[in-house]
């Protein structure tokens, strides 16, 4: 299960920070990110995560796929913008620094500049991420989720999720297998049709045996009592040490600086054209 | 008594059905395409299953499937979730959570009545969550621009609808003959 979100045992700092206290530097710092429109905080946050990931020792090739998915989402995106709301950023900002071009078309600098704004939001949490989901035992997201206060009957839904993810995918397959045997074509050799009749024939018998998963699992639980108490204790938990509250002192310190910025700017946009 | 209440409505059942439901949601989204003919659109099978497994088990289930399903595809997929889309997909499942009662399909019972009913408040959720929710949310997180939001919205409103109206209907019916009908047995 371990290999789903790329983990691996390394040894700095990072990977020796406990989950809970990556889960909440890490929902902190996306949160104000998300909020944010200022370019430079924006940038700041890159240019942060790039550091911690070089620190977290994590190689590119690890995350060349992810990295190209993102980007090529950002671009189909972006150009989506500017054919559909070309004026979006005159809008925006208020002002209107034609560049060139004329009526609908007309490109803008404010244009330009939002588009780099929504460029960075695209991109600037992948990298926490990345950090995030390769230097965590998953194991730990449970346990680090019912510490941030999530309800530890839900908490442990998603342990079961992320025990159960690699299981289903196995079932998958073999189900897959056994109906190529039986003649279904699920590859784009095969037409549209017997394609689509494929994949029914694969989620039919998944479903099913998804569903008398839950029975068994679920008895078995309930006959060792889960449940029965209030709280719970959990197996990866860990006893927070001072780098972990130095992290979320770091956080907290970002995310000072972002409400800081936004009383200096008047609200979430940062505005150079004024 | 508050307590009971709570531990009536997320029994050991749930929290089982939420964890297999989000897994099961998260392969389907990852492995199984059904090409509709129309270059990069999908027929959405994980849409289909959390109809079934919030029919089941109920809205707060098919609640928290959406919100795990989605954001753990977002985080290994894109790095991080896209957190309007995962809003929009829990509460779908929310929705059509309400309808458990209704469709009761562990009585083995789906008259046409109630497949075309269930498919009308899928129809209607989607809308709802597709058109409405998902784009004002890109619009309040995201500052991204009305046009553009809205016609992705509706886009995706359509395929989800089609995709729910197909597999999920066909899970529903496969469901329901599965079971023993509830006046099966008769004394003699």
């Amino acid at each position: 299960m371990n290999n789903l979100f790329g983990y691996k045992q390394r040894d700095t700092w990072i990977n020796h920070t406990t989950g809970t206290a990556k889960l909440i530097g890490f929902l902190a710092l996306s949160t104000m990110g998300m909020i944010s429109y200022d370019t430079r905080f924006l940038l700041g946050l890159v240019v942060l995560a790039i550091v911690l990931m070089q620190m977290a020792q994590i190689k590119y090739r690890e995350y060349a796929l992810m990295a190209k998915l993102v980007i090529i989402f950002a671009i189909i995106n972006l150009v989506m913008v500017a054919v559909l709301a070309p004026q979006y950023g005159v809008q925006l900002y208020g002002t209107r620094h034609v560049l060139f071009g004329t009526g609908y078309w007309t490109m803008t600098q404010e244009q330009i500049f939002y588009e780099f704004n929504l460029l960075l939001k695209y991109l600037f949490s992948l990298p926490l991420a990345i950090i995030l989901l390769f230097t965590t035992n998953p194991s730990e997201f449970a346990a680090g989720l019912n510490k941030i206060g999530v309800p530890y009957k839900i908490a442990y839904s998603f342990a079961i999720t992320l025990r159960y993810i690699p299981d289903v995918q196995s079932d998958y397959r073999t189900i897959s297998l056994a109906q190529q045997a039986r003649g279904y074509e699920i590859s784009k050799k095969a037409p549209l049709l017997a394609r689509s009749k494929g994949a029914v024939q694969i989620i039919l018998p998944l479903v099913f045996a998804s569903l008398n998963r839950i029975e068994t699992i679920s008895q078995a639980m309930e006959l060792r009592r889960f449940g029965r108490e209030k709280k719970r204790s959990w197996y990866q938990e860990q006893a927070f040490a001072t780098r972990d509250i130095m992290m979320i002192l770091g956080a907290a310190a970002v995310v000072i600086i972002g409400a800081i910025l936004f009383v200096q700017n008047g609200g979430r946009l940062y505005n150079p054209f004024k | 008594m508050n307590d009971r209440k709570k531990r009536e409505t997320f029994s050991v059942r749930s929290v089982v059905a939420t964890g297999i439901g989000a897994a099961v949601f998260f392969v389907l989204m990852k492995f199984i395409a059904i090409p509709t003919g129309i270059p990069n659109t999908t027929i959405n099978v994980a849409e289909g299953w959390l109809a079934l497994i919030a029919s089941l088990f109920g809205p707060i289930v098919g609640l928290l499937v959406g919100f795990i399903g989605h954001t753990l595809n977002d985080a290994v997929t894109y790095g991080s979730p896209w957190w309007s889309w995962v809003i929009a997909d829990a509460i779908f499942g929310l929705l059509l959570g309400f309808g458990k009662r209704y469709l009761a399909l562990e009585y083995g019972d789906l008259s046409t009545k109630k497949l075309v009913q269930f498919n009308i408040w899928q129809a209607i959720s989607n809308i709802l969550v597709w058109i409405i929710i998902a784009p004002i949310g890109d619009i309040l997180i995201y500052k991204e621009p009305a046009q553009k939001v809205f016609l992705q919205g509706a886009v995706t409103a359509l395929v989800n609808t089609l995709s729910v109206a197909i597999i999920g209907s066909l899970l529903l019916v496969a469901y329901v003959k599965s079971r023993p009908k509830k006046s099966s047995l008769r004394s003699e």
